[in-house]
């Protein structure tokens, strides 16, 4: 019989049992490829999030090609504007005048006063060492009215300490001023998806008295720079953490760091931690863990033992979560991912101990752009890059964990997973939109 | 204020024009970037990336590499996935950090074509250019790597049609209806560049008759072909049905002088409304002929905010580079015919909504109509 060695090659290029991997990165960093899938939020969803604010960008024509039209699909581009770097400013250093003059310009342009600029520049700043105190003070002593947010889109220096994604979630906040505590107001920071209100930590606050408080729920600027008020900052996706940090030494706002992990005893710790954090009685969660695993058993029952494929795009934490899927007899064959978080190692021992044979799968790899997509067998897909590489049109459409948290968040994916076994959805469609959770022309 | 776009979109850029043009042959691409260009490029400007396959890639060079001037890792990497993937041609393209550091992308893809024999070309694009200045190079290099030989002509007159992307075009049929419109006209169809032919196909450009440009992506392309080859183009889309005849006139008189000539002319009258029309310029151009042929109250000034040649614009037409400029003129107007995201620069005028991909990418792509060779109507703020 012949073999298509190309095939094979492309093949063994793009995926590597957890026997054989390495941790964090297990394939070799090269040519990238980007699969249609679109749901995850960029630079650009998150900074929406602060009410009254307006963007600019001051990047080269190509870069901005993806933020205006981010923009513009999120029905949004009345709160965006660009200032286009052209070859005579990487030449002859007129980098500052252009951003001094070109963000006056557009607010003059502009047929609204934002409380807010949310003001970006990028890699070709970084590497013309332009003077970005003397733009930032210039801006500030012009429109005093305005208060002007340092914000990067620096791909380029992603490997290089913070990434895009968590300097974004810390800058979100550095607006925030020093302000009187309020012992009875909680931050919740970091996530770019509110929490669900069902969830066990929205619970415990309410039922003690505290005023829980999200960038997504505030209404006016005012709303967001009063959450310098709060006593803490929780935070449960590990991107967060440096926002946090930040805060804290700014502000003096603590913070309680609760990571949504899949492991109901980790889990139980966690609120534990919280409980002893505000002083207030612990409680039992034994009916929400019941709750959980009961739901656990009745989608493995309805799922049985088909194939499920898991992505990095479903939650950050997606190893604990696919160990959970494992703990509870499902019959996981794959996880698309390129790199793990530090934090997932213990994760993946376990799974690389018990299940070695399970199959991580690049989703950026060049040879993933001509791999067949399509099986024949049902495959239950839970994240939208599982979806698109397995060809299936029964998953669970979820991008960071949707807001579900805890053992509520358990329960409700759970039920998510047993309604995408039952149903299709119209995966071309979903998959490309992008910002998953945010409005969309498209 | 030159360079701030306050209250729009911005073109496609130089990248992404490269990586439109060379889509369907064959070929492998790759953006030296950091990153996000490949996802901006394949979400907004690339509406085939979903169903047709194109090894499409970044680099994604980190800061160290930038730093360090590391080409090596790039060879490498470019040599490693040639061999697996095995394309009919390698191009490199340049972004806003190679431009900066002056990364010298001819050489490597010398390196490359060296070590895989596979004929490589790198891009001098730096991301701060119109994508139609990345078409004009994508297309101009085609001719110049794999149009080499002069064949004999075909039998029957024929055309290479020169600028189709889906930035200008879209998938909506228009290059289809092109096809046609040319069997219509008693002319066979010998290549596209580059929408549905093959490098193969394109290849034989020699063995056609005649050239049609129908962006100014492919000017170059075709006065390449003309120097190379003698082969005389016309420039212009056949849209509309006056318009249409007019120009199948014109490539049949290209063809006969052997005189390379631009098809579209201002129609000389006093018309009652005053119309702007904003976009590519032979798009632009070819359009706002054909309205003024099939509607003659009408009078179009086209404003390009693209690049364009001295010669492609007709009495009146003007380039507008920035938004301020095309605000000074569109106050004025009776109507506006441009892409939906520009309404919010003309705000107390009638506007006529025309989508253009490299504009506002995917978000209107649903609405674009093709107007090839079909009588043109106007109502109800659209152009259909």
């Amino acid at each position: 019989m012949l073999t298509n060695l190309r095939e094979e090659a492309c093949i063994e290029s793009t995926r590597v049992s957890f026997a054989d991997a390495h941790f964090p990165v297990p394939f070799r960093q090269g040519l990238e490829y980007s699969s249609p899938v679109r749901g995850t939020w960029n630079i650009v969803h998150t900074g929406m999030l602060i009410p009254e604010s307006h963007q600019i960008f001051v990047c080269a024509q190509g870069c901005l090609r993806g933020v205006v039209l981010t923009a513009a699909e999120m029905n949004a581009l009345d709160r965006y504007s660009s200032v286009m770097i052209r070859e005579e400013n990487v030449i002859d250093g007129t980098m500052e005048s252009l951003m001094i003059e070109g963000v006056a310009d557009v607010l003059h342009k502009l047929n609204y006063r934002p409380k807010a600029v949310l003001l970006f520049i990028s890699c070709q700043h970084f590497f013309l060492a332009y003077d970005q105190e003397l733009v930032f003070e210039t801006l500030r002593e012009r429109f005093p009215d305005i208060r002007f947010m340092e914000c990067y889109m620096i791909p380029t220096l992603r490997k290089s300490g913070l990434t895009p994604d968590q300097k974004m979630r810390m800058q979100l906040f550095s607006l925030l001023e020093p302000k009187e505590k309020d012992h009875k107001k909680i931050n919740l920071i970091g996530s770019n998806l509110p929490i669900s209100i069902t969830s066990e930590l929205v619970k415990i606050l309410n039922q003690n008295g505290y005023q829980l408080q999200l960038l997504n729920w505030c209404e006016t600027f005012d709303d967001y720079m009063d959450m310098a008020e709060s006593c803490l900052n929780l935070v449960y996706e590990p991107i967060g953490i440096p926002a946090a940090r930040d805060l804290e030494k700014r502000l003096g706002q603590p913070y309680c760091y609760l990571p949504f992990v899949f492991d109901f005893d980790e889990l139980e710790k966690n609120y534990r931690k919280l409980t002893d954090r505000l002083n207030i009685v612990p409680q039992s969660y034994e009916k929400e863990k019941e709750e959980a695993i009961s739901a656990l058993k009745s989608a493995k029952e309805l799922i049985g033992d088909a194939c499920i494929a898991t992505d990095y795009t479903f939650t950050f934490r997606i190893l604990s979560f696919t160990k959970m899927l494992l703990l509870h007899g499902f019959h996981v064959t794959e996880l698309y991912a390129d790199t793990f978080l530090p934090e997932e190692q213990t994760d993946f021992e376990w799974i690389r101990e018990h299940y070695p044979e399970i199959q991580i799968i690049s989703t950026n790899r060049p040879d993933m752009r001509i791999l067949p997509k399509e099986r024949d067998d049902k495959v239950l897909a839970i994240g939208q890059k599982a979806a698109y590489f397995t060809g299936t049109d029964h998953f669970v459409n979820v991008v960071e964990s949707g807001g579900m948290f805890g053992f509520d968040g358990i329960r409700q994916i759970a039920e998510l997973m047993k309604d995408a076994y039952l149903n299709e959805k119209p995966r071309k469609e979903i998959i490309q939109k992008k910002g998953y959770g945010c409005e969309s022309c498209i | 204020m030159k360079q701030t776009v306050g209250l729009t979109s911005t073109y496609s850029s130089d990248e992404f024009g490269i990586c439109s043009a060379l889509y369907e042959l064959g070929g492998m691409v790759v953006m030296h970037d950091a990153s996000g260009c490949n996802s901006t490029y394949t979400t907004h400007d690339e509406p085939r990336w979903y169903e047709m396959d194109s090894l499409i890639f970044i680099s994604a060079i980190s800061e160290m590499e930038a730093v360090m001037g590391d080409d090596d890792k790039l060879i490498r990497d470019i040599i490693e996935t040639a061999e697996r993937l095995q394309p009919a041609f390698i191009a490199i393209v340049g972004a806003p950090i190679p431009y900066m550091i002056g990364t010298d992308l001819e050489a490597i893809a010398m390196i490359v074509e060296a070590e895989t024999g596979i004929p490589s070309f790198g891009f001098p694009a730096n991301g701060m250019q119109n994508y139609t200045i990345g078409i004009s190079m994508a297309l101009e290099t085609l001719t110049k790597r794999f149009c080499t030989e002069k064949l004999p002509k075909t039998e029957r007159m024929s055309v290479n049609v020169l600028g189709a992307t889906p930035l200008d075009f879209s998938l909506n049929g228009s290059i289809d209806s092109i096809r046609k419109w040319l069997l219509e006209q008693q002319m066979d169809f010998n290549s596209c560049f580059a929408m549905g032919s093959s490098l193969e196909e394109i290849r034989e450009a020699s063995k056609a008759h005649v050239n049609l440009v129908i962006s100014y992506g492919g000017l170059k392309a075709a006065k390449r072909l003309e120097e190379r080859f003698g082969i005389p183009y016309v420039i212009g889309v056949p849209f509309g049905k006056s318009y249409a005849d007019q120009l199948a006139w014109e490539v049949h008189e290209a063809v006969r002088t052997k005189q390379s000539r631009i098809a579209f002319k201002k129609v000389q009258r006093k018309a009652k409304k005053q119309f702007v029309m904003i976009g590519e310029i032979v798009f632009c151009t070819s359009l706002a002929t054909a309205v003024e042929l099939e509607y003659p109250d009408i009078d179009i000034r086209v404003l390009t905010p693209l690049d364009t040649a001295n010669e492609l614009l007709r009495d009146g037409d003007k380039r507008a580079g920035e938004e301020d400029d095309l605000m000074r003129y569109l106050n004025d107007a009776d109507g506006v015919i441009a892409d939906p995201l520009y309404r919010p620069l003309c705000r107390q005028t009638t506007f006529y909504s025309m989508p253009h991909i490299a504009f506002s990418g995917r978000i209107y792509e649903k609405e674009i109509p093709d107007l090839i060779n079909r009588k043109l109507k106007y109502r109800e703020e659209t152009l259909c």
